[in-house]
């Protein structure tokens, strides 16, 4: 059994403008320490997909369907009690502003202390304890200085990594990062991968990535789904989808990647980039949604929408002229 | 104020044209129901202050015969302690009460956007100077300043009026500085100074009419207040005198007769409650559509 | 966090600088010449020079001024033209039933809006949000000596459950006193608690929509801590910040209320002199009301710091 099984999951957001589908009928699985990047344009539903595992979209306004379930219990359903028990504990989150969403007027080590206290009971002394540990552990030098420090005092990347302590601070199965290493400067960008590495090979747990960036995909990921407008519209293992993009959209956003740069007439690398924009989200037609920005998109591309379909071992792709070989 | 939130990630928006978006505030603004209630009590306020005395007859004419009557067809309202009509009083209360209201807020827009405007613009030690003045005197509870005036210049609708625009100096230059201080940033602005254009046209083409927005809500927040000012300080003896109508006047001789003739306290009261209603609640709907920014 | 306190002292010692000389200045550009009202009409250029020289009138202005903070400063305020009673003597009678009424009304303020503020941003879009913010609206909009009058004409002139007016002081029976109290306290409170209700809702809602108080939940924390503890935290610098301003609003309620409910307050004392032109009164009465405005405004300053460490640890100013 999968450690997390998503099947169907539809999410609907109540607007002033209708209901708004962020996502569409998605399902993927992520197996015990998975990393498991998801991938995608902004507005794609990733992180929606991602959030709606520990319930964490705004409740009154969300509109959900479709099947959760964390080692075999149906979180959707769950009550809300005992959805707290599983948050932070069993599901933890990482989020992409490490400066706001730590709480400023708290300490960092009261931020990491919270969380072990409402779990795992601990008293004061020993929770003030684990919290160094926690500190050192994601790498941040000199970490009974930096327990007693407010966020203010930390720098971006910094911030991160105790929010990853936070996380990780129940020894969770699942971790769910979103975009952890959007906001932060390239040269901390790859520490920060490294903790991550470093915590599915020594805790076991696996991790929900959230990313825009190929490149962080390729350098720490096992498998990915891709998403555009709100559907999955390919999954495989990382190398077999880095060698083998089926989905047209997966092929341009890899050849969106610095080191595809393609060398052009005049003599300079160029990245080349998919033209157009992403349909918007209050339009639904029976279409391919990628077509208007397809190269490869024919007659039967408007026609109906493809099926997700598998084109090798553990690869699937919605479309419905695949690419072979880049 | 059933606000629907939006999805947590970025929907793509289409550009639109200045009509365009004019039509889409009025929608936003007519769908909301308090707005629209608002504007109707702002309206009505209106409309009493300018053609209620019109048709009323004479706030001040006196029969001994008739003192403290209660409300009959003669007189809707009653009559007060002199045997005047309440609702010819009431209705050119009105128009003291706008008076107040507006003529202090224009007073202090006149005086405050182009000090805020030259302040923002200028920086330097003027907007230094400017800034500490501004936090001076907002250091000074408003009913010192009326006391103060009204020490100085004896009570009357002028000490009011002006009583009440100082008070709100502060806050128009702040927020017209804040808005220079913004726009001042966006790139067509930069665009028309690297084009070499000069300083008043990049005042009044471009940052006065952007700063416009919120300047309205200030001014929908500020007659209100001043409404209320006006009032207080008649009520107390500081502002407007008698024989002069106003509803604070009007109340504190109510006072002395709660007992025999309890409805004199109600009408004005009444009256300042709902106008004052009305404008906060036209300022509201017009912050959520003009100036979303800044929070009620 | 001291070098904070002296920055923000020494600017409260400049405003209170700047205003004695404005008071000063002020009384000096009154109508009149007060050696000629005090020698009367009919008084010899010689007698008035006599008077203008007793009272140090005829020294440059700077010297006068400096002799005048030096007579506030020993505690010497001048003499009531009413009744010949020293200033100070004066003040510290009225001074107690002002802020015996203030203090009652600011709890009302805090307790009315600052709960119901909570529950209203909690309850977004729900019926105790529409109950909550109709409340702060008509609370803002009716003035407060019309709540006043509506308040006597209903609890005294109607029910007979309260005394219409006047003041018993605490310490001859508490009872009466309270009893006195409760409806001007409640008259002046509920403005200010549609103030404070308005505000706390505000910046609870943008606490509760804050990455913060996700990354809360996302602990698993109870909704109790994530509101009481997170949000709350963060939300109650607003309601600090606007505490202060609103003083200023809370002083001029307390005049009227006092008028009112013919309390012998602060308020009363002011309105009283400025109808009878007791010009040593209006001077002190100014003087007090600002000293103690810039006075609170440093305390809610320093509150404002120990509630947030970015201002604490650094010394830095608000924002």
């Amino acid at each position: 059994m999968s450690l997390l099984e998503i099947t169907d999951l539809t999410v609907g957001f109540d607007t002033e403008d209708g209901t708004v589908h962020a996502v569409k009928g998605v399902s993927f699985g992520v197996e015990r320490g998975e990393i498991l990047a998801l991938c995608g344009e902004s507005g794609c539903g990733k992180s929606v997909t991602a959030m709606a595992v520990p319930r964490l979209l705004p409740s009154a306004t969300t509109r959900l369907s479709g099947s959760i379930k964390l080692d075999g219990r149906e979180l959707t359903v769950l009550p809300e009690a005992e959805m707290r028990r599983i948050r932070g504990k069993e599901v933890a989150v990482v989020f992409q502003e490490p400066m706001t969403s730590l709480n400023p007027s708290f300490t960092v080590g009261y931020q990491i202390t919270e969380v072990l206290r409402r779990h795992e009971r601990l008293s004061a002394r020993a929770a003030r304890a684990r919290a160094v540990e926690l500190l050192e552990l994601v790498g941040i030098p000199a970490p009974h200085r930096r327990v007693g420090e407010y966020p203010h005092q930390l720098s971006g990347g910094m911030c991160q990594r105790v929010m990853i302590a936070i996380a990780v601070a129940c020894s969770p199965q699942l971790l769910i990062a979103d975009e952890p290493t959007t906001a932060l400067d390239v040269t901390i960008q790859a520490g920060v991968l490294d903790v991550f590495r470093d915590l599915r090979d020594r805790l076991g747990t696996a991790i929900i990535l959230i990313t825009h960036d190929l490149g962080v995909v390729a350098d720490i990921a096992d498998r990915a789904v891709v998403m555009y407008a709100g559907r999955a519209v390919e999954q495989a293992p990382v190398e077999e989808l880095f060698a083998r993009p089926r989905h047209p959209y997966s092929l341009g956003l890899m050849r969106a990647l610095p080191a595809a740069a393609v060398v052009g007439p005049d003599g300079r690398r160029r990245l080349t980039e998919i033209p157009g924009m992403v349909p918007s989200p209050l339009s639904d037609p029976q279409e391919c949604a990628f077509h208007p920005r397809c190269p490869s998109a024919q007659a039967d591309c408007t026609a109906s929408r493809p099926p997700l379909e598998r084109h090798g071992d553990a690869h699937l792709a919605a479309c419905f002229h695949p690419g072979g070989h880049p | 104020m059933a606000e629907k939130t939006h999805p947590p990630e970025p929907i793509v928006r289409w550009n639109s044209g200045r009509a365009d978006r004019r039509r889409r505030l009025w929608r936003r603004f007519r769908r909301r129901p308090m707005p629209m209630i608002g504007l109707t009590l702002v309206v009505a306020f209106l409309v009493l202050a300018v053609f209620g005395p019109l048709v009323s007859g004479d706030p001040s004419a006196q029969d001994y015969l008739a003192t403290l009557m209660p409300p009959s067809i003669d007189h809707p309202l009653g009559t007060d302690d002199l045997g005047r009509d309440a609702f010819a009083r009431v209705a050119s209360g009105a128009r003291t009460s706008l008076q107040a209201g507006v003529l202090s807020t224009l007073l202090a827009m006149a005086v405050g956007i182009p000090i805020g405007l030259a302040a923002g613009f200028y920086r330097r030690w003027l907007d230094s100077i400017v800034m500490r003045l501004v936090d001076v005197t907002l250091a000074f509870p408003f009913l010192v300043f009326a006391v103060g005036l009204a020490a100085i210049l004896g009570p009357s609708l002028r000490g009011v009026v002006l009583a009440l625009s100082f008070a709100q100096l502060p806050a128009v230059i702040r927020i017209t500085r804040g808005e220079v201080l913004a726009i001042r940033e966006m790139d067509y602005v930069s665009a028309a100074i690297a084009d070499g254009a000069t300083d008043g046209h990049i005042l009044f083409r471009y940052i006065l009419p952007n700063s416009a927005g919120p300047l309205i809500v200030q001014a929908t927040v500020a007659i209100p207040t001043a409404i209320i000012g006006e009032a207080t300080l008649s009520f107390l003896g500081l502002g407007v005198q008698p024989p002069t109508p106003s509803w604070g006047v009007m109340l504190s001789d109510a006072q002395q007769y709660l007992d025999q003739a309890p409805w004199l306290a109600i009408w004005p009261g009444l009256l300042i409650a709902l106008a004052t209603l009305g404008f906060n609640l036209l300022g509201d709907g017009l912050r959520d559509v003009l100036d979303p920014r800044s929070g009620p | 966090m001291l070098w904070f306190v002296l920055r923000r002292g020494g600017a409260a010692l400049i405003v209170l600088f700047l205003a004695s000389v404005l008071i000063f200045l002020g009384i000096r550009a009154l109508p009149g010449d007060p050696a000629l009202v005090m020698a009367g009409e009919d008084a010899t250029p010689q007698a008035v020079a006599a008077i203008r020289h007793a009272y140090g009138l005829d020294k440059p202005l700077p010297t006068q001024y400096v002799d005048y903070v030096g007579q506030v400063l020993s505690g010497n305020l001048g003499r009531s033209t009413q009744d010949q009673l020293p200033v100070g003597q004066i003040l510290v009678e009225r001074l107690p039933v002002t802020l015996e009424l203030s203090a009652l009304a600011l709890l009302v303020a805090i307790m009315i809006g600052v709960l119901s503020g909570i529950v209203a941003a909690v309850r977004r879009g729900r019926l105790a949000d529409y109950v909550a913010t109709g409340f702060g609206l008509i609370g803002l909009s009716v003035p407060h000596f019309w709540l006043g009058l509506l308040g006597i004409l209903l609890f005294s002139v109607t029910l007979h459950w309260l005394p219409a007016s006047g003041f018993i002081p605490f310490t001859q029976d508490p009872a009466g006193n309270l009893q006195r109290m409760v409806l001007p306290a409640l008259v002046l409170g509920t403005g200010f608690a549609a103030v404070l209700m308005r505000q706390t809702r505000s910046a609870m809602l943008g606490a509760l929509s804050a990455d913060y108080v996700r990354t809360a939940r996302s602990k698993g924390l109870s909704e109790t801590k994530v509101v009481g503890a997170h949000a709350l935290r963060n939300s109650l610098t607003t309601v600090i910040t606007v505490l202060g301003l609103q003083l200023g609003a809370l002083i001029s309620g307390a005049v009227v209320v006092e008028q009112i409910f013919v309390l012998p307050g602060f308020g009363k004392l002011t309105i009283d002199a400025v109808l009878t032109r007791n010009y040593p009164v209006i001077q002190a009465v100014v003087l007090v009301t600002v000293t103690g405005y810039v006075l609170v405004n440093l305390l809610v300053d320093i509150a404002y710091a120990l509630l947030n460490p970015r201002v604490r640890l650094s010394g830095g100013s608000r924002g």
